[in-house]
């Protein structure tokens, strides 16, 4: 099958981001057969839930190894939430490796030690602005100021700068969309940030 | 940084029909459930919440091929309850495009279900619904099954239950003021938020952006709201609506 593959490994909200594309009449279908995701154009992958459950549901079913390959040939990857935490290397919420795409680890907001921010709940969840800290293919011409729906208790801290697209602060600065090559993320969710998701989204649909 | 706290409307149906009570009772018709989304949508609100308020009690399981045509039409979060009572539904539900179940009448009879449900999707998709009625004296008792079974629980000690149980927020609906538009349970809002770590959405009597304002000063992170979203004026006229962004500001809830 050709066009835009959604990872479904049986981790997270594979309908809503498939209700997106419909509605921006993006080609898009869910599989979570390796062989599909090699055949695809763009690779998507979502993610709610725990580190480790994830990456275990990936690798039961081949498609962590699927996913490597696919991003080595240089079609567009794109991970959202735990979706793009599973692209780093790994996370304090788990003991696994992640897939290792982009060098980034990630944390847990944790705010008992930081007065100014002792009143923040966790996880951080809500419309969130973001500060584009590059351009990128994914944000082009998406209407100011952005705003983004985000849920996450792990917060995504890259070991190099320029990987991160895009910032968020909530206690801490963390990176709200990051990009190496081909490979992109974003720790928001798109598919449910209304105009200025549909926008992103049709941006990775149509990006070279 | 967050400087625009969550409001959310609260979407009551009745198999298929999108309804308004008033404190849990007397359903009005108002239309269509899809047609009032796809109206949300178009609004910008910032997160939906759709209860079948009668599920628990008519023991019925959620209508998941109407769920899923709702879903299709939500571009923002979207929460639902009514009728949940196992993991293998709550897993359906956010596989169709849901973010959050909500779960009150299965979070009494089974606690372990908020339990099993947060190990396996998360805390933050996991809301647990407190519906509570203050009775003789102020002394606030819980609900389940729609307003319909009396447990007898503290509102407070329920709130604490459903975090130590892994529940990720609490929906604090006040039946004694749902429908009624003339303000919120600030002082159940206030005792329950400050006796949980989790956030609490306020529910249950607001009649415009100032209500709002109050609720979140009293310690609620999100305030939900149905009537205000589906009437217009004081005779009530049936009309989806959302709060101006200007009135928001003016209020400061956006600054």
């Amino acid at each position: 099958m050709t066009g835009i593959c959604v990872i479904d490994y049986g981790v997270g909200n594979v309908g809503s981001i498939l209700n997106m594309f419909r509605k921006i009449g993006a080609g898009a279908f869910a599989s979570g057969n390796p062989e599909d995701v090699c055949k695809s154009d763009r690779l998507l992958l979502p993610g709610v839930g725990s580190y480790d459950f994830g990456m275990v549901q990936l690798a039961e079913r081949g498609l962590d190894v699927a996913v490597k390959d696919f991003a080595a040939t240089g079609k567009p990857v794109m991970g959202i939430c735990l979706g793009m935490q599973l692209l780093g290397m790994s996370s304090e919420e788990g003991e696994l490796p992640g897939l290792g795409l982009i060098p980034f680890d990630c944390k847990r907001f944790d705010f008992a030690t930081m007065p100014d921010a002792a009143d923040l709940k966790v996880p951080h969840m809500g419309w969130d602005t973001v500060a584009l800290k590059r351009e990128d293919p994914l944000f082009v011409a998406v209407p100011e100021p952005q705003r983004y729906y985000f849920v996450h208790s792990y917060y995504v801290r890259c070991k190099c700068d320029d990987d991160v697209v895009a910032e968020c602060e909530y206690g801490v600065t963390f990176a709200a969309a990051v990009r190496r090559g081909n490979v992109s993320g974003t720790q928001f969710h798109p598919e449910k940030s209304h105009r200025f998701g549909m926008c992103l989204m049709k941006n990775f649909a149509e990006s070279a | 940084m967050l400087v625009r706290p969550r409001l959310i409307p609260c979407l009551s149906i009745i198999d298929h029909d999108l309804v308004k009570t008033v404190q849990f009772d007397k359903p009005r018709y108002l239309g269509d459930p899809v047609n009032a989304v796809k109206i949300f949508n178009e609004k910008g609100i910032d997160e939906l919440c759709v209860l079948d308020i009668r599920a628990s009690r008519n023991h019925r399981a959620p209508d998941m091929g109407y769920l899923a045509d709702i879903a299709s039409e939500a571009f923002m979060p979207l929460s639902y309850g009514g009728g949940i009572t196992s993991l293998d539904e709550i897993e359906r539900i956010l596989f169709m495009g849901y973010e959050k179940v909500v779960i009150n009448t299965a979070f009494v009879n089974n606690p372990r279900l908020v339990g099993e449900a947060a190990g396996r999707v998360g805390s933050q998709s996991v809301v647990v619904a407190i519906d509570a009625k203050s009775g003789l004296f102020g002394k606030c008792s819980c609900f389940v099954c729609d307003g319909g079974v009396k447990t007898g629980r503290d509102p407070v000690a329920m709130a604490r239950l459903a975090e130590s149980c892994g529940a990720g927020e609490i929906l604090l609906n006040s039946i004694s003021n749902d429908g009624m538009m003339h303000g919120y349970d600030l002082d159940l809002i206030s005792s329950v938020a400050k006796a949980v770590s989790i956030p609490v959405i306020a529910c249950g009597g607001a009649k415009d952006v100032g209500d709002f304002r109050r609720a979140l000063d009293a310690g609620a992170h999100a305030a939900a709201a149905g009537s205000l979203y589906v009437y217009y004026g004081k005779e009530k006229a049936v009309l989806i609506n959302a709060p101006e962004e200007r009135r928001l500001f003016e209020v400061g809830i956006y600054r």
